[in-house]
Formats: structure tokens, sequence, C-alpha cells
């Protein structure tokens, strides 16, 4: 699913730059990004999504060479391959929960907006367990309602990879695991696979796999 | 679409800041309309009465005000003349002659002293009751029949000239016997009475059996001006009321002239040129005319204030629009992150701003709908004001 060879990226007013020698991720498999903060989780995960374009190495995702493409190529390639989970799971406060999950559809001229997908959203919403609040505004939602949404939102377009920055920061410790066994099977359900970047050492073991992003810092970056 | 359904979505959810920036955005569009056809339906009320009475003979003075005064019915009063003015623009055989006495009040509705030439001169008719007959009697326009809910057996009383003249005139009861139809113009504000019954409010005409207090018995005649008491004509004083002095000395405050053909009127008003006359002539529609000048050139300065509003109107929406751009940072990168564009939240703000404009003028139309029937009578209480 990831191939990434020599990656490398500075920010441009510098101070901080990253550098991947080798990242692998296969089609369904689920690994963890650990590491301090500054560390460069959340660039990596730019950079696979195609927000920043990295200044050297390669990068494959889903097959498709990702820095390669135009600004709109990338941004269509996000929209209909990639899931996003957030921290602060970023939900628009004046849509429903509906409309929430069928977000990506209103906002990506890459995505069609049609009756499967509408049948799609109130399937994931059953699966999720919000099926009965999805006339409510995020507002009304507690915590682990929100998170189970905005996990909705990043499989309603059937994408081939999850990104998930902190998915689990703003939980409470009973809602964590819930959510993250929520983003685990709708994933798998999905044929998606999850990288997630997480500071909850906790939560490790339920990962295939985890790479620890301490050493992939390079502060000499100019 | 989408863009559509989130914009409006957007609006639903922050319904009372869309509400209140409907409402000023419309207010802001419909006043400055407002006030443009609310001065043209007054230019064209005032134009149209003004070009609908030949000339105006008054005393020397302001010609505005004597125009004012006899047109429209204002508070300020000319300076006065006598009847001998209106005794001879008859006797010239130039024109007709209608006198006009004005200054009184009653419920601050002008009480208009006129004869009869007056009714058949402005075409007004009795809608109800019948038309004036008697000393002290009263016929209502429409509007203030209205304003006071006054008609045919009711009664009306004239307001004392000056509250704190103890030696001025007291107020006079006068019953109502009809009420004028509705003209749409400042004949519909006024209390119209005979001349002479204008007079004997003014106190040169008067009877014997004249101030009685209340619940005072016949026999008590009382003249003490500290008391609550009015005048009136009644069928057993009606013969005791007389006049003081020559009636050409009786005092008016204006004569409408109705020139019988062009050469009349051009040796009419040739007859008042000399400036030693204590008498002048106007051409009301003249001296509108030059009244409308002045108002469009203080328009011309509303005008660019008006501008000025709608200019800091509009650099206020775009701050607006920028702080709305700025709290909805999140939103636009949430938006980037999942696959839109950057732009995705501007395109969106336009789109809510489209929709309250689009919003903003059907209520600025409806505004100036619902007040397209209120506009005469608002046009009419302005004349009657000005």
């Amino acid at each position: 699913m990831i191939v990434a060879r020599d990656l490398a990226y500075a920010y441009p007013r510098g101070g901080f730059g990253l550098r991947v020698p080798a990242l692998d991720l296969a089609a369904g498999e689920k690994l963890a990004v650990v590491g301090p903060s500054g560390s460069g989780k959340s660039t990596l995960l730019d950079l696979i999504a195609g927000i920043r374009r990295p200044d050297g190495g390669a990068l494959l995702v889903d097959g498709v060479d990702v820095p390669a493409l135009s600004e709109a190529g990338r941004r269509a390639f996000r929209a209909a391959r990639i899931g996003f989970v957030f921290q602060t799971f970023e939900l628009i406060d004046y849509l429903s929960a509906r409309d929430n999950i069928l977000y990506p559809y209103m906002i990506s001229p890459a995505l069609r907006l049609d009756a499967a997908v509408r049948a799609r959203a109130g399937a994931l919403a059953q699966a999720a367990g919000v099926a009965d609040k999805l006339d409510r505004r995020p507002g009304d939602l507690s915590q682990g309602e929100r998170q189970r949404v905005a996990i909705c939102r990043a499989l309603v377009a059937k994408p081939r990879l999850i990104l998930a920055d902190e998915a689990t920061g703003n939980l409470d410790p009973a809602n964590k695991g819930v959510v993250l066994d929520l983003l685990f099977a709708q994933a798998a359900d999905a044929g998606a696979a999850v990288l997630a970047v997480t500071h909850d050492h906790d939560l490790l073991p339920r990962f295939d796999r985890v790479v620890d992003f301490a050493g992939f810092a390079d502060r000499s970056a100019a | 679409m989408s863009a559509l359904r989130l914009a409006l979505a957007y609006l639903r959810f922050h319904w009372v800041r869309s509400l209140v920036l409907i409402l000023v955005a419309a207010l802001i569009i419909a006043t400055p309309l407002g006030v443009e056809r609310l001065i043209a339906a007054s230019e064209a009320r005032m134009t149209a009465r003004a070009e609908a009475t030949p000339l105006l003979i008054g005393a020397r003075g302001s010609r505005l005000d004597l125009a004012m005064a006899a047109l429209y019915f204002s508070e300020d009063s000319p300076e006065r003349l006598t009847m001998q003015a209106a005794e001879a623009v008859w006797e010239s055989g130039l024109a007709e002659a209608m006198p006009l006495h004005l200054g009184f009040r009653a419920q601050s509705a002008p009480i208009v002293g006129a004869t009869l030439d007056y009714f058949a001169f402005r075409g007004l008719t009795v809608a109800a009751g019948r038309p004036l007959a008697l000393l002290g009697e009263a016929v209502l326009g429409a509007g203030v029949a209205a304003r006071l809910g006054l008609g045919p057996g009711d009664a009306i009383v004239s307001s004392p000239e000056n509250l704190f003249d103890l030696a001025g005139v007291y107020p006079l009861r006068m019953p109502v016997v009809g009420v004028l139809a509705e003209t749409g113009g400042p004949d519909d504000m006024a209390v119209f009475v005979d001349l002479k019954t204008a007079w004997v409010i003014e106190g040169i005409g008067h009877g014997h059996e004249d101030v009685l207090p209340a619940g005072a018995e016949a026999g008590d005649i009382i003249a003490d001006a500290a008391l609550v008491a009015f005048r009136e004509v009644t069928p057993d004083n009606i013969d005791s009321f007389h006049f003081h002095g020559a009636p050409a000395d009786y005092p008016i405050d204006a004569i409408i002239a109705a020139p019988f053909d062009d050469r009349a009127a051009t040796i009419l008003r040739g007859r008042y040129l000399d400036r030693e006359n204590p008498l002048q002539i106007v051409e009301p529609a003249e001296v509108v005319g030059g009244l409308f000048e002045r108002v469009f050139r203080f328009k011309s300065v509303l005008d660019a204030v008006v501008a000025v509003v709608a200019g800091a109107a509009a650099l206020a929406v775009g701050l607006a629009v920028f702080l709305s751009l700025q709290l909805r940072r999140r939103e636009m990168q949430t938006a980037f992150r999942l696959g839109g564009r950057r732009s995705t939240v501007a395109r969106l703000v336009a789109t809510e701003t489209v929709i309250l404009l689009c919003l903003a003028f059907i209520l600025a139309l409806a505004i100036l709908l619902m007040t397209e029937g209120s506009m005469a009578p608002i046009a009419a209480g302005l004349v009657a004001a000005a």
C-alpha cells in the first residue's frame, strides 16, 4: 500500500526536517507510528496524503506516485483513496452527523454523491452505533459519538488507506479501545490499511506493527 | 449544488446572525429607495396641489410661507391681510377670490375658514352628513374624521390660541355636520368652517351667552378666563351673535385667486408688482418648484451621505466576510485535507453572502411593496407637516 524510500522533507522556513530511509505498509495492514512530539509523525501523514510534497526520495501510495501528481490530482487522490481521522474529530459544527459523514462528497469534485453512497453512509453509521443520531449536530453528540461519526466519514468513500492522527487522543480510556476496534473492524471490512500516529502505548498491541519515528527527525534541516 | 446546500446549512445553523444580516442589508437597501419614492410622492402631491391653484394673494412677506399656509395649511402663518383685498379682486372683474382664514387648530388639525366657493374650486364633496349651512358648524376632512373618530352629530372644539393668554379667545365648540370625501390631499387633514365662524373663534364675532363653565345654569354668565369653558353657537343664542368693526377690515390670511382667463391673470399679476404695495401675488407652482429645487439640492448632499454610509456598510460586510474566513480556518483545513480545494470555504462564504444579499433584496422589495400603500398618506402627512 505504501512504499517510501529515502523520503526527505524540510519545512520551507527551516528548523525541522524529516528523513525516512524506508517505510512499507502492506494492504490491509495496521501500522502504528510512535515517537516524541516533533519527530515528524504528522508530517509523514501529510506527505503520504499529498498535502505536502517531499523534497526527495520515492513515495508510492496504492501504486500511485503521489508527489508526481498535480495539485488537483493529489486532491482527487486524497478524496478517493485516503480516509482521515483526526484527534479533534474536525466535524463541521453546522452539519448533521449524516451530512458530516457525506461531507467529502460535498467538497470534492472527484466524488459523486448518489443513493448508493447514502446507503453506505447509513450502513456505516449502523455499524458504528450512531444510526439513531444521524440528525444530530456534533454539538449534540458525546466525544465518543463524534469520533465514530468521524470514522464513518473516513470510510464512506471506500478508501484504500486510513490515516489516523492521534485518533483516540481525546477519548476516555473506555472509549479508546472501542473506537480503535471500530476503526479496525470497519477498515478490515473495507479492505483498507491503517496507518495510525499515536502516543498511547497501551494501544500498540492491537496493531500489526509499530514504527518508532524517534530517529527520523532531521533537526539540522535549514 | 453542494456549495448551496452547505451554505444554506451554515446560514440555518447561525440563523440569528443570518437574520440580523438580512435585516440590516434590507434596511440599507430599502431606506434610500423608500426615501426616494417618498420624496417623489410628496413632490407629485405638492406640485399637483400647487398647479391646481392659479394665484395666491397675501400680505407682502415670505412667498413660501404664504404658499405653504394657503395650499397645505402649514403652521407657519403668513402676514395677515383684510377682506378688503378679497373685495378688490372681486371688484376688478379679473378673478374669482376665495379668502382663507387660517391659523387656528382643533385637536391638532388646522381649522380652515373658507367660503363655499372654496369647496367647489377644490372639488370637495360631502361623503357623510351635509355641507356647512349655519354659523358655528364644522365639516371635517376625511383624514381628520378617521383620526379623531368623529362624524356628523359629534362636536369638535377649537384649541385656545395660546395656553397662557388668559385674555385670549375662548375655544368654540362646533357641531360636526359633515365629513368630506377623501381627496388624498391636505384638505383631508383639515377642519372646515365658514369664514364667519373663524372670526367667531378669533373673538371678532360673539354672542352674549357665551362663557359657560361645565354645570353652570342658564343666566350664570361668568367672564373668567381661569375657568374651563367653551362657547357654542346654538339655536338659542345664534341670533345674539354679531360682529364688531367694518367687514372689510376683518382679517384673513390668504386669497386664492382664480383668473377668468390668461389675460386677466397677467393684468392681475401686474397690479401687485409695485413693491410699495403691502400685498403680493404669487404663482404657487413657481414657489413649490423653487422649494423642490432646494430640496433636491439638499437631497444630493443626502445622496452623498447615503453613498458614504453604503460604502461603510460594504466595508463592514467585507470585514464580516474576512472575520468569517478567519473563524472558519479549521474548516478550511479540514476540507483541504479531505480532498477539497483550499478555496472551498471561501466559495462557501461567497455563496452565503450571495444568498444573504438575495434574501435582503427580496425583503427590501417586500418592505417597499408593503409600504407602497402607506407612501401616499405619509407623503400627505409630510406635505401637511411641511
